[in-house]
């Protein structure tokens, strides 16, 4: 019998199989990019030794079981919060904070380093409302440092950067400039705007 | 003449797709690497709220995941009170300590300071239960800990 050589195969197909896969691939990738608030707990701590702050010095805010918001004693709104926040730490009461553009009541808090957030939610407390406030509060330190960034950067060779945009920057590996500069900048201004938020059990 | 008129096509050629599945294979190739699978199946609902004030969780450190809903369809055996799940099954709070414990073990030892644990909490769920695995996470010196939110308006959260 003759020797018969196989019939090749027809690859035209291959293209179409191949686009079929990569185009579920495409569909079902989904690129995760997690993102959130993120937060330090407290150690727990065996000595109950009380600290003495002054009353004015905090902020409390407290969060009831149906999500209303009760602010220094006085039911407020959610959208009012951070305003209210930023009055708050930026009051600048005794004088000794350059960078603070508040009232300086002598009822409210002295300086930020001092200033304490004080947050309080009930057990019955929405995790919505929770976050939602949180935010809030993170978006009023944010508000002060990226205020504070604006006049500290173009003395430092900074210019047009706020305190997100700095942050970005020094996480960014292609980032062309001075890098330790550019952390002295960010380690003083979390030194002079410290996230100061208690959270009280 | 017409000896030398048909040696010449004035038609284009067709270009040759021959190299086409290569470069589609290229591709699926691609996708088929950088395709992350959701490493749990959830048990429970997890809509997550949202805020703007969001850093992103960095991929460079471990992350453990604390996933906090209610029972979603298909499993309301499981009361619908939110619960807590833990890899692949709903688990009770006293068992936080022995997964952090666990999640530790997994790690390379410079490594376990810098274990953030990501709580993806369902919008709805009370904060009684966050509270409790937050003392938990406490006990077991997990302080690292990021509330996993979707980015947007924060304020629409209370719609």
């Amino acid at each position: 019998m003759a020797k018969r050589s196989a019939p090749e195969v027809n690859a035209g197909s291959m293209a179409d199989i191949a686009f079929l896969l990569l185009i579920f691939f495409l569909v079902t990738t989904t690129i995760p990019k997690d993102s959130g608030i993120t937060r330090k707990l407290p150690p727990i701590e065996e000595n109950d030794e009380d600290v003495i702050i002054k009353e004015k010095n905090i902020f409390t805010v407290l969060l009831n079981g149906k999500d209303q918001l009760l602010v220094e004693d006085e039911l407020m709104e959610i959208k009012d919060l951070r305003k209210a926040a930023v009055k708050f730490l930026d009051n600048g009461g005794d004088g000794t904070c350059s960078y603070c553009q508040g009232a300086k009541d002598p009822k409210s808090s002295d300086n930020p380093d001092k200033a304490i957030i004080s947050l309080k939610n009930d057990r019955q407390t929405s995790y919505a409302a929770y976050i939602t406030v949180q935010n809030e509060l993170v978006a009023a330190y944010n508000q002060l440092r990226n205020r504070r960034a604006l006049e500290l950067g173009p003395k430092r060779g900074f210019p047009d950067m706020d305190f997100i945009a700095m942050e970005k920057a020094y996480d960014d590996p292609k980032f062309i400039g001075n890098r330790e500069k550019l952390k002295e900048v960010i380690e003083q201004i979390k030194i002079e705007i410290p996230q100061k938020l208690s959270e009280v059990e | 003449m017409s000896k030398f008129k048909s040696k010449k096509d004035n038609s284009l050629p067709a270009v040759n797709t021959a190299s086409l599945p290569d470069i589609v294979f290229m591709l699926l190739f691609f996708f088929m690497v950088v395709t992350v699978m959701r490493e749990d199946n959830l048990l429970i609902e997890n809509r997550l709220p949202q805020a703007d004030q969001v850093e992103k969780l960095d991929k460079k450190y471990p992350i453990s995941y604390i996933y906090v809903g209610k029972p979603a369809r298909g499993y309301e055996k499981f009361g619908t009170e939110a619960r807590m799940q833990l890899n692949d099954k709903l688990a009770d709070i006293s068992e936080v300590q022995a997964f952090i414990n666990s999640e530790r073990a997994a790690l390379r030892e410079e490594l376990v300071p810098k274990l953030t644990v990501s709580l993806k909490v369902d919008r709805e769920a009370n904060m009684g239960i966050v509270g409790d695995i937050k003392k938990e996470l406490r006990k077991a010196s997990a302080f690292r800990i990021n509330y996993t939110t979707a980015t947007g308006e924060a304020t629409k959260n209370l719609d």
